[in-house]
């Protein structure tokens, strides 16, 4: 029972991973925020499996019921996902005055125009 | 109930409040007055804690009245207490010479977005130092972090926005390693109160989980303090920021990331025996050692003024680091000492350059050829906080300096002493070719039209100046918070 019960884990690393090389490896802006919000949502995942106990229901007290997730790690990721689309917003806002400044948000052109410019 | 039972909530809730205020009011001077009330009220609360802390020890304030470790506790001891005037008080000054400088990089309807962003800024940094929550800090982290990031963006030169998005992803990847690794101590102690932490990370340290969260950690908060090789994002920031806002970042956003680092990794996980183990002092002593060095030579080859002192401030982070490697009372206060004193030298020298690039419109090198005459009360305090920067004796550089290498020989490795003392003189070139240019290029057609800064910027300048040599000629005082500091942290690392 050791994979099907670590596949949250399992899908935790692979989004983790998946998003930081979209950030590494993508020069177009929006893509990077793109991979920075996968990025962020692994975590989201990772506080979310670790709340879940078997067969736990919500946390409401209710006659035979013995077994409760932990609501906590649930509700601080409701924080997050806050913070995360904050800063998404704020990501895509640079974007668009990169897009404005410089007319063209890939970083390859950007750093050319920038050379131009001198350090 | 007294008010000053809730200093420690007021500290934070009130630039919080004040900062959709500004907004709404949009006239800059008035976003400007408010910003300078409340940056100084932070200032004289922050003061009172410090004065309560030293006389009665750390204070535990629970929000909402829930008792930790299930609500959030607010912990003040030493250390917290020295950080919270940090900033409180480079935020008092910056407020002060602000409006001039602002009125003069930024456009009219942007203005007072920048207040409101200095106040939420002055809050994140404020919370994290105050918080005893590990997830409340990551709240107050980004909270400070995402102004940060309007702050730099706010810059007249188009490269702000490329360096403001640059800072915003790394930072964004800073932030979420330290929530997975929050998460992965969550997950083995069922607790997010840092004295709790403490107690329970023992325990559970010999599992991977445990070690791995500690990595991420150590990483997460590298990057947002700029410790060598994680300070990429630093330089562009720092040079095409509003002068205003490097002042203010300079002395106040990385130094809190520092101490982020001493409560998170020494003191949650001092006492779990892993950072020896680890090998995380021996790690964090070379890094800092290189950063030391590569900061520095980097910092001499800038034409940019702004960005040469960026990078000193990569290397004065190296010094920190080294201070608190060592892992022994002296080193950790040695370490503690420099954070403010940097903080004091750093933003009276980007001050001074504010004034200049208020006169000249540039901070390039040569376009300050023989400006010392023209703008002497600015370039005599750049002076000052130059020759701090390098320790020369009568300053604070030279108390923190003097501290590290005692601690370093102390340890018994002496030859990180000399190290210290070699990377200094590369300070020597760094701030030398500064005075050369200021003081004996001949004047060129544009240096002669300069005049003086106005009063606004060079006294809050001259202010921190003034602090430099006093804290220089008699650190008795903040030594003995340093060590109070150094005291209760070293108590908790293991041997």
């Amino acid at each position: 029972m050791e994979i099907p019960g670590l596949i949250n884990y399992w899908a935790v690393v692979v989004l983790m991973m998946a998003g930081l090389y979209t950030v590494v490896a993508r020069g177009n802006l929006v893509k990077k925020i793109i991979g920075l919000n996968v990025f962020q949502i692994s975590v989201f995942v990772l506080y979310i499996t670790m709340g879940k106990i078997t067969g736990g229901t919500a946390p409401i007290l209710a006659e035979g019921i013995r077994t409760y997730s932990n609501p906590l790690p649930h509700v601080l990721i409701l924080t997050a996902i806050v913070v995360g689309v904050a800063t998404t917003a704020l990501g895509l806002a640079l974007v668009v005055r990169i897009q404005e400044a410089y007319g063209t948000i890939e970083e390859d052109e950007l750093a050319e125009r920038e050379a131009e410019e001198g350090a | 109930m007294r008010l000053v039972e809730h200093l420690p909530a007021l500290l934070v809730v009130v630039p919080l409040m004040a900062a959709p205020v500004c907004f709404v009011m949009r006239r800059p001077v008035a976003a400007w007055g408010i910003s300078l009330l409340v940056s100084w009220s932070c200032l004289a609360m922050a003061v009172g804690l410090l004065a309560l802390v030293m006389q009665g020890g750390p204070i535990s304030y629970l929000l909402g009245g829930w008792a930790a470790p299930w609500g959030i506790e607010y912990r003040v001891d030493a250390l917290d207490a020295f950080v919270l005037v940090i900033v409180a008080a480079i935020g008092a000054i910056v407020a002060l010479a602000a409006k001039r400088s602002v009125e003069h990089e930024i456009p009219e309807e942007r203005r007072y977005l920048f207040y409101a962003m200095f106040l939420l800024c002055l809050c994140g940094l404020l919370g994290m130092a105050i918080t005893g929550d590990a997830f409340n800090l990551f709240v107050f982290l980004e909270i400070s972090s995402l102004s940060t990031y309007v702050l730099v963006g706010l810059g007249r030169d188009r490269r702000a926005l490329t360096a403001a998005f640059r800072y915003l992803v790394i930072g964004t990847i800073g932030a979420t390693f330290y929530v997975i690794g929050i998460g992965l101590a969550y997950m083995m102690t069922g607790t997010l109160n840092m004295a709790d932490l403490a107690v329970r990370l023992p325990d559970v340290a010999h599992t991977t989980t445990v070690q791995a969260a500690l990595a991420f950690l150590v990483i997460g908060i590298g990057i947002k303090m700029a410790a060598f090789p994680l300070h990429l994002w630093l330089p562009n920031a720092y040079a095409y920021a509003p002068s205003i806002s490097t002042a203010f970042l300079a002395g106040t956003a990385t130094k809190v990331s520092v101490y982020v680092f001493l409560r998170v990794v020494l003191g949650m996980f001092g006492g779990t025996g892993l950072l020896k183990a680890a090998a995380v002092p021996d790690l964090l002593m070379v890094i800092a050692l290189i950063g030391m060095f590569v900061g520095s030579a980097v910092a001499i080859w800038q034409a940019d003024l702004k960005r040469s002192f960026a990078y000193s401030s990569v290397a004065q982070i190296g010094y920190i680091l080294f201070g608190v490697s060592l892992l022994s009372t002296t080193g950790l206060a040695a370490g503690i000492v420099h954070l403010f004193n940097h903080a004091l030298m750093k933003t009276a020298i980007f001050l001074a350059l504010t004034a200049v690039f208020m006169r000249t419109g540039s901070v390039r090198i040569d376009a300050l050829a023989g400006i010392g005459r023209r703008m002497p009360l600015t370039m005599v305090a750049f002076l000052v906080a130059g020759l701090s920067l390098i320790g020369v004796p009568l300053t604070v550089g030279f108390v923190s300096k003097w501290y590290l290498i005692q601690a370093a020989v102390e340890a018994g490795v002496w030859p990180a002493a000399v190290l210290v003392l070699l990377s200094s003189l590369l300070a020597v070139v760094y701030v030398w070719r500064v005075v050369e240019v200021a003081w004996f290029h001949k004047a060129t057609e544009a240096t002669m039209k300069v005049t003086e800064a106005p009063l606004t910027v060079v006294v809050p300048t001259w202010v921190l100046c003034a602090a430099v040599v006093w804290f220089g000629l008699d650190a008795t005082g903040t030594m003995a918070v340093a060590r109070t500091a150094a005291s209760f942290l070293s108590q908790g690392i293991a041997p």
